[in-house]
């Protein structure tokens, strides 16, 4: 897992997917988009802090480890190799 | 502890299911039997005779009360027995549980777990299914496979392209990136996959008319545990929502499943197709309701043999995760955290009436 971001609260990051409408308006609602043309995922948390890994699991035990790994609406820059292990399709 | 979250409400049955006569129906480990009486009510009571077991859904209904086919004990609309064979004295234990239920939007919910619970404003909501505005094909089909294989299909629609192609799914679905969304507090899942230039499917072809490539919107909504809506939106390629007024150049059809655990290894699968276009067309009805029904058949042919794969494989089988499973996941973490909260409702609503 990548470590956060020491350099201060920044800017959320924006996956480079045109995102649908928010739909669920609920207080604690967690969305995973996709990074366009990656096999990158982008997830947000309710708190605001964004995090980028390619496996789902990975990151939803981020997202869902809230507040112990995040919580103060910073920001998660690091980002993994995009395509760790994986040979081209 | 079973596998599937109590305390919760699920779909028993289609309000039109339950009517003159007693439907008997396994929900969530559960025989139950259901009736309604006269002045409409519906009834659910646990399927079996207090004195011998025989099961009271092949017995007999008369002025509301239920007549044991085996020794005519008989039974009221709480559970209570009210009569047994020449005894006029009748044991105060001589009961059969009773359930709660409601009615809403044409389904008949039970609530499983501690009555005293049961809350129907956590009731979801699919009004289009009771809606004049709509026209709507369903039907109902048991699954020899647990609940949670219907849910992780339903939540990755990318399977359209492979198990239903020719029918609902096009090269367009799985390849089109998906938005994921989850409600913690409420429970719900939403998974956004939107197509802008996507071949039409028969499925969609036929029954709107459109004749060349689409835009073409899934938007899923899982309640968990047990209502999935699929918002789908069909418009020709370029035609979008009015930024004001109503979406009337796209057609709309709402898919809507009931996803019922029967036992540990079946599961009761509602389905329901709504459409707010050529509500009078039986043509389109019925192959609506054809169509629909092959697609169904097509998964339950698939779970059912994935539900003998999954009783047969070793423990801590590894399976593979990949985007596509993200709603899927979700799906299975709250599952998982609604089975935990329901035992820990039940065991503390157990401590307090405890003497």
């Amino acid at each position: 897992m990548s470590s956060p971001n020491q350099a201060g609260p920044a800017a959320p990051m924006r996956a480079d997917l045109p995102a649908p409408t928010k739909m669920l308006k609920g207080r604690t609602v967690y969305r995973v988009v996709w990074k366009l043309n990656t096999d990158v995922l982008v997830g947000y948390c309710w708190c605001g802090t964004a995090h980028e890994d390619t496996d789902p699991i990975a990151l939803w035990e981020w997202l869902l480890a809230h507040p112990d790994t995040h919580g103060g609406g910073r920001t998660d820059s690091a980002v993994p190799d995009p395509e760790p292990e994986l040979v081209d399709a | 502890m079973p596998s599937w979250p109590v305390n919760q409400w699920y779909v028993a049955a289609y309000s039109e299911e339950i009517g003159d006569g007693l439907l008997g129906r396994t929900i969530c480990g559960e025989p139950l039997v259901f009736y309604r009486t006269g002045e409409g009510e519906v009834v659910a009571l646990a399927d079996r005779c207090v004195h011998r077991r025989y099961p009271l859904s092949l017995s007999h209904l008369k002025d509301d009360q239920i007549v044991c086919g085996y020794h005519g004990f008989t039974y009221d609309k709480t559970g209570a027995c009210v009569a047994a064979p020449a005894q006029k004295r009748i044991p105060r234990t001589a009961r059969v549980p009773a359930w709660t239920v409601r009615e809403q939007d044409s389904l008949v919910w039970v609530w499983i777990g501690d009555q005293e619970l049961a809350d129907e404003a956590l009731i979801p909501r699919a009004p289009w299914l009771d809606s004049p505005d709509y026209t709507v094909v369903r039907g109902m089909e048991p699954l020899k496979a647990r609940y949670s294989l219907l849910v992780d299909n339903l939540m990755d629609l990318s399977h359209e392209t492979y198990l239903h192609g020719g029918y609902i799914g096009t090269p367009e679905v799985a390849e089109t990136p998906i938005t994921t969304e989850v409600d913690e507090d409420a429970n719900v899942v939403y998974v956004s996959r939107h197509m802008d230039d996507a071949e039409c499917p028969p499925f969609y072809s036929k029954s709107t008319g459109i004749d060349g490539r689409i835009t073409r919107w899934q938007d899923v909504e899982y309640h968990a545990p047990c209502l999935y809506l699929l918002h789908s939106r069909i418009a020709p390629a370029g035609v979008l929502p009015p930024e004001e007024g109503p979406d009337d150049k796209a057609f709309h059809v709402e898919v809507t499943y009931g996803i019922t655990p029967s036992t540990e290894h079946e599961t009761l699968d509602f389905w329901m197709v709504s459409r707010d276009f050529a509500l009078d067309d039986e043509e389109v009805t019925e192959f609506l309701a054809t169509n629909n029904h092959t697609v169904v058949m097509q998964d339950v042919v698939a779970l059912d043999l994935l539900e003998k794969v999954v009783e047969g494989e070793k423990e801590n089988y590894q399976e593979l995760s990949i985007n596509i499973d993200t709603g899927a996941l979700a799906a299975r973490r709250i599952l998982t955290k609604l089975v935990a909260q329901g035992e820990e409702r039940t065991a503390a609503a157990k401590a307090v009436t405890a003497p």
